[in-house]
């Protein structure tokens, strides 16, 4: 029954590693880390299985 | 020394039985006990569970904290008090907001209120709308769940429901997808009621020793045939829709309807005890483990290390108490962006007690930023996010 819209991601980087995933979900614009604990991380990782979610490379 | 033998014990003038002996030593006391200043001693549990501290399992049943404020125009998410969350399928809006209307003289300052701005009508088979709040697998070792000494659970709440009849409160547990509900049943609406209902114990499936949502506690509002059509969970079950809200009235059919609720307590055992109130900071102390926000931030300093190259400044920005988990941070209202300011930040390097703040734009080496706000409210500023 959770639901989430994401309508985008993009890995952040710096010094060339990735440290957070800029993601707008539900309208809002978070920072999302790389964690599986975290809720929208986990949901972001269960819409990019289904394929329904792509996360874009950092700038 | 002689041994009175006798089953009740009853004053000359009352009608009743003060006390009540069965044949396994059992004693009922079935009135007030006074113990004129004694000590009692030799008391192994209180319904079974512990005699003292925390025995109520809910955060923030007393709706005191609400660090979100206000929130309008909710489809989902969480509510404007701490650790309750909103969820739906169909076209159901509401607001959200922490009220004064509470039950008079029940020693409660606040209540959550669910105001209904777009009204959904007869549901369809999918539609559902319910209130919940989740718990920490981690917190819940206490009920012995899955194993032959279970315990059995006690909720005990004040609501004021804009519908009289059936209303069902479910127990979920996501580790093992049970479940089990409870019907109560409101007699009078928009009139503040004392509820309480009794979950058996289940001796199927345990709780994972964790900190992931392992059970959440649900007052549904609505629900279409896909979650009522079945027979209601009255012992817990295997996850089966339609057995989860059988009999529901609809909260939400009309934008008039007001739904209101205080003093949720989820307790072991089978006696709903009075309400444990917990002072405010200790309340504050607990939300702020799931969510924590800034409010204004006034010259918060942030730097650009590195000796050479451009690149963003940054500073690290500490998460007192711990959270759940690493949460995820939001930025709301205005940050300052002009000369000398970081802008609206970005964040990284997240974990539960900490991460790096990052100024919007690159910076040239050993320049110093400062974090700024304008004009934002307490529910505003840096958001960390770590709910369940």
């Amino acid at each position: 029954m959770d639901s989430m819209n994401i309508t985008s991601a993009q890995y952040i980087a710096d010094n060339g590693s990735n440290i957070s995933i800029q993601a707008v979900i539900d309208g809002e614009t978070r920072y999302v880390p790389l964690d599986p604990a975290n809720r929208h991380y986990a949901e972001i990782l269960r819409q990019v299985q289904a394929g329904t979610l792509t996360i874009a490379e950092a700038e | 020394m002689s041994t009175l033998k006798t089953g009740n014990i009853t004053h000359p003038s009352s009608t009743g039985t003060a006390i009540t002996l069965d044949a396994s030593d059992n004693v009922t006391i079935n009135g007030p006990t006074n113990f004129n200043s004694n000590a009692l001693s030799g008391i192994a549990s209180i319904n079974g569970g512990q005699i003292g501290g925390s025995r109520n399992l809910v955060i923030n049943g007393a709706m005191t904290v609400q660090q979100r404020g206000t929130q309008t125009n909710q489809t989902g998410g969480y509510t404007a008090c701490d650790r309750w969350q909103f969820a739906e399928n169909g076209s159901s809006v509401i607001t959200t907001t922490q009220d004064t209307n509470v039950p008079v003289g029940k020693g409660f300052g606040s209540s959550l209120k669910i105001e209904v701005t777009n009204a959904s009508g007869t549901p369809t088979a999918a539609n559902y709308a319910l209130l919940r709040t989740k718990f920490e697998g981690q917190n819940l070792q206490q009920l012995a769940k899955g194993t032959s000494e279970a315990k059995d659970l006690t909720l005990s709440f004040w609501v004021s429901s804009p519908k009289t009849g059936t209303h069902i409160v479910e127990l979920f547990d996501n580790d093992n997808s049970r479940q089990v509900s409870r019907a109560y049943t409101i007699s009078t609406a928009n009139t503040w009621q004392y509820v309480s209902v009794v979950y058996p114990a289940d001796t199927t499936g345990s709780f994972n020793n964790a900190n992931s949502a392992s059970l959440q506690l649900a007052f549904w509002l609505m629900a279409g045939s896909d979650n009522s059509s079945g027979t209601l969970a009255e012992n817990w079950q295997a996850y089966n829709a339609p057995d989860r809200a059988v009999g529901q009235v609809n909260v939400m059919d009309s934008t008039s309807n007001n739904f209101y609720l205080t003093g949720v307590q989820l307790e072991v055992g089978s006696q709903a005890t009075p309400f444990e109130h917990r002072l405010y900071a200790d309340e504050l102390q607990r939300c702020l483990r799931y969510y924590q926000v800034s409010g204004t931030i006034k010259g918060y300093p942030m730097v650009r290390y590195e000796n050479t190259g451009n690149g963003k400044a940054y500073s690290n920005w500490r998460l007192v108490p711990e959270m759940r988990t690493s949460p995820s941070v939001s930025f709301s209202g205005t940050f300052i962006t002009s000369t000398g300011y970081s802008g609206t930040p970005t964040a990284g390097d997240i974990t539960a007690r900490q991460f790096r703040l990052l100024s919007a734009s690159s910076v040239n080496p050993n320049d110093n930023l400062w974090v700024e706000t304008n004009s934002v409210t307490e529910s505003q500023g840096i958001i960390s996010d770590a709910e369940l």
